[in-house]
């Protein structure tokens, strides 16, 4: 067989649970297999529906791994029992999935990588909600915090993104029918995740982010065929971002919104931290745990990061920023008592009277919607 | 007031608004949207047709494509079909003959085309529309090509011509709309020149694909927002950014402009340009206004005269009316070193605009 270097990645991408991403895949699967190629199931979630149960017998699976934790026995994917079994597609079914403690990667999508490192291409599933920039989105459309994300840079790896597409009045209707869930447990799902409105307003946004992926792909391929996207390229202006992080909370939905902004911009990101010492030693220690939190969740974005030295925030960040040819500086908007007593400026004020040569996007945090 | 109506979810009123939807009032209308043929449109949509039948629904074909795949072939035996009509040396749907025999679904392959001089209706969409006025649900399938309203841009796309096509308001009046995704095929190795045709190709594809899921997000963007206005639900909720860019008759508008329209391009965004009248401008800074107005026009924006007499309440009501989640003004005129920063715009509306992000511009 030739070396062909990295495998390939395709992600079957949905809005929710039983729209037939898994369906779709397998019967891939089952296509490439019937035109020869050697393909296995790696990791598949039955959760018990017939129909995809059937698209799935006759492909050949890899036994999973058993691991056992805390004196339960938990089942994964065994990323090493692929890579000996050697196929040319493997199927890998929730791409989001953490790991249970004591796997040798904490999560799934890392075990894809060594399977793509190895040559190997996947199939895998996942939905619009684990996408870690759009976290935000999905807890105010859900009121629920997605806990298991994917940081965007991974779902943008992958060769190929495609919708799977049910409109919601389906997929209630499969739902009561008890196509996807028990019966009990459906009845309690359409009360809380599966109300039609959530799932209008979740459809919609993995629409976007699948448009979103389809034009990124077209800005990759013009670059490498067409001189001339270059020269376009060069007429737009070049942007950079800059995030302040601090200690508060709010920080990660700041990072996340201006990394969807600098993704959707093609514009570099920095993350910084100021403070007085040039480092986090004499914070208070939840304070220091807090900013090492954010920093690190930046990493993990592949935002650069930093921590600046100075006394006073507001000059420090802009002297910084002009120093980097930063066009956008991102900060959180200030909670309310902030803005109290009237005569002294909170940070915001600064920077904004400060930095008038650069664009300021003061970024609010946006509240589930009743529910 | 506003608090009694947010009280209720959004869950609540959507069944509310089915609750009103009197029950005659017309067939309920499904699309199945594709980005080119050879997408599996076809046959999803019959498939679709085979399990309402097995289910014990009263299902008809009122058309297929002049060429089917054997798939489509197969699954269109299982069916009963009602042929085209042939009327002078064109072919139509044979609206009478489906109206007569009342399927509780009538399957309608392919919805943009013309019909032959001397036919019911000028076009087939419109016979859509006549079986949907009889009570009849219709599945139709189209193609973003064939969407009048972005004519244009699929002939920068392609190349070719368009000349039969359905307006975007009959896709937005439809009950639900279902989007075939897949992408375009890879190109097999060939020659160099070969392969460089069939990366175009896929180029085209993939800016058509775009078009389209754009188009199904916009039609899902538009049934959510008519749930909410009917109820007066002024939160955002959905997906779609909406950017209002306020401008002054001394604003840098063109950088304002230029970053709103880049970002409204990447984020697929609606883009609102206002501006709040001041009665006491002077006749250069009117001429200045005109000026910025027509910049803004000629970036494709909806413009608003906002009126008020305080210009922060004025943008801010207009913003909540609107939904609008990203907020671009400019840095104030007055210089911001003094300690009068509490009176100054700027900092009053990044101060009581919760809820979206502001952005300030530098003059």
């Amino acid at each position: 067989m030739p070396e062909k270097g990295r495998g390939k990645l395709k992600i079957f991408m949905g809005y929710a649970a039983g729209v037939g991403k898994t369906y779709k895949m397998l019967e891939e699967a089952r296509e490439l297999k019937a035109k020869g190629i050697n393909v296995v199931v790696g990791y598949f979630e039955p959760h018990g529906r017939k129909d995809t149960i059937a698209k799935a017998e006759g492909l050949e699976f890899v036994p999973r791994k058993k691991i056992v934790y805390r004196e339960s026995t938990f089942e994964e994917m065994d990323t090493d029992a692929i890579l000996a079994r050697r196929p040319q597609v493997a199927v890998v079914d929730e791409f989001p999935h953490t790991n249970v403690p004591g796997s040798e990667r904490a999560k799934r999508w890392e075990d894809v990588h060594v399977l793509l490192d190895a040559g190997i291409d996947v199939l895998t599933t996942m939905n619009v909600q684990h996408l870690e920039s759009l976290n935000d989105e999905v807890w105010r459309v859900t009121g629920i915090r997605v806990r298991e994300t994917i940081p965007d840079w991974v779902v943008e790896q992958a060769d190929e993104v495609v919708m799977i597409d049910l409109t919601p009045r389906a997929l209630l209707h499969r739902l009561e029918r008890g196509v996807v869930y028990g019966r009990e447990k459906a009845e309690q799902a359409m009360r809380n995740f599966f109300r039609e409105s959530t799932l209008v307003a979740l459809r919609e946004l993995a629409l976007r982010q699948a448009a979103h992926e389809v034009e990124h792909r077209i800005g990759d391929d013009e670059a490498g065929t067409h001189a001339e996207a270059g020269v376009q390229d060069g007429k737009r202006k070049h942007h950079r971002i800059l995030v302040h992080v601090t200690a508060d909370p709010q920080t990660a939905m700041l990072i996340r919104r201006a990394k969807r902004v600098s993704d959707f911009l093609g514009a570099e990101c920095f993350a910084v931290a100021v403070q007085a010492s040039g480092d986090l030693s004499t914070l208070p220690e939840s304070d220091r745990e807090a900013i090492n939190r954010h920093l690190n969740f930046a990493r993990n974005l592949h935002i650069e990061t930093r921590i600046l030295e100075g006394e006073d925030t507001a000059p420090t960040l802009v002297d910084f920023a002009r120093r980097n040819q930063i066009t956008q500086i991102f900060l959180a908007r200030p909670r309310d008592r902030r803005w109290f007593p009237p005569l002294s400026r909170n940070l915001v004020q600064r920077i904004v009277a400060l930095a008038k040569d650069m664009q300021i996007v003061i970024v609010s945090e946006r509240e589930p919607v009743i529910h | 007031m506003a608090g009694e109506t947010r009280r209720k979810t959004p869950d609540q009123l959507l069944r509310e608004v089915q609750a009103e939807e009197p029950v005659a009032k017309k067939g309920y209308l499904k699309i199945f949207l594709g980005y080119a043929s050879g997408v599996g449109k076809s046959f999803r949509m019959l498939d679709e047709a085979r399990r309402r039948r097995e289910r014990g629904q009263d299902v008809v074909v009122g058309a297929v494509q002049p060429q089917v795949p054997p798939e489509v072939e197969a699954l269109l035996t299982k069916l009963e079909v009602i042929p085209l009509k042939q009327i002078d040396h064109g072919m139509a749907i044979d609206v009478d003959a489906l109206i007569k025999r009342h399927p509780a679904v009538c399957f309608i392959d392919g919805m943009a085309y013309d019909n032959p001089p001397g036919s019911r209706n000028p076009t087939r969409w419109q016979d859509v529309q006549d079986l949907l006025r009889a009570g009849i649900m219709v599945v139709a399938s189209i193609d973003v090509q064939y969407v009048a309203e972005l004519r244009e841009q699929v002939e920068s796309i392609t190349g070719k011509s368009v000349k039969e096509t359905v307006p975007v308001s009959f896709i937005k009046s439809a009950d639900e709309i279902e989007i075939v995704d897949a992408p375009p095929e890879e190109p097999i190795e060939r020659t160099p020149e070969e392969q460089v045709d069939a990366r175009r190709r896929e180029q085209r594809l993939s800016k058509l694909r775009e078009l389209a899921l754009v188009l199904a997000a916009d039609v899902v963007d538009h049934q959510l927002q008519e749930y909410l206005e009917q109820h007066g639900i002024r939160q955002h909720f959905g997906a779609h950014e909406r950017i209002l860019v306020c401008i002054t008759p001394r604003a840098n508008v063109p950088d304002m402009i230029e970053t709103a329209k880049t970002i409204a391009e990447k984020f697929h965004a609606e883009l609102i340009v206002a501006y709040v009248n001041q009665p006491n401008i002077s006749p250069s800074d009117r001429a200045a206004l005109e000026d910025k107005l027509q910049t803004a026009r000629a970036a494709g924006a909806c413009i608003e005269i906002l009126e008020g007499e305080d210009p922060v309440s004025a943008i801010l009501e207009f913003a909540k009316a609107r939904r609008i989640t990203q907020l671009f003004i400019g840095h104030s005129q007055r210089s911001g070193l003094g300690p009068r920063l509490w009176g100054n715009p700027v900092d009053k509306l990044i101060q009581r605009s919760r809820g979206m992000d502001v952005r300030v511009f530098p003059q």
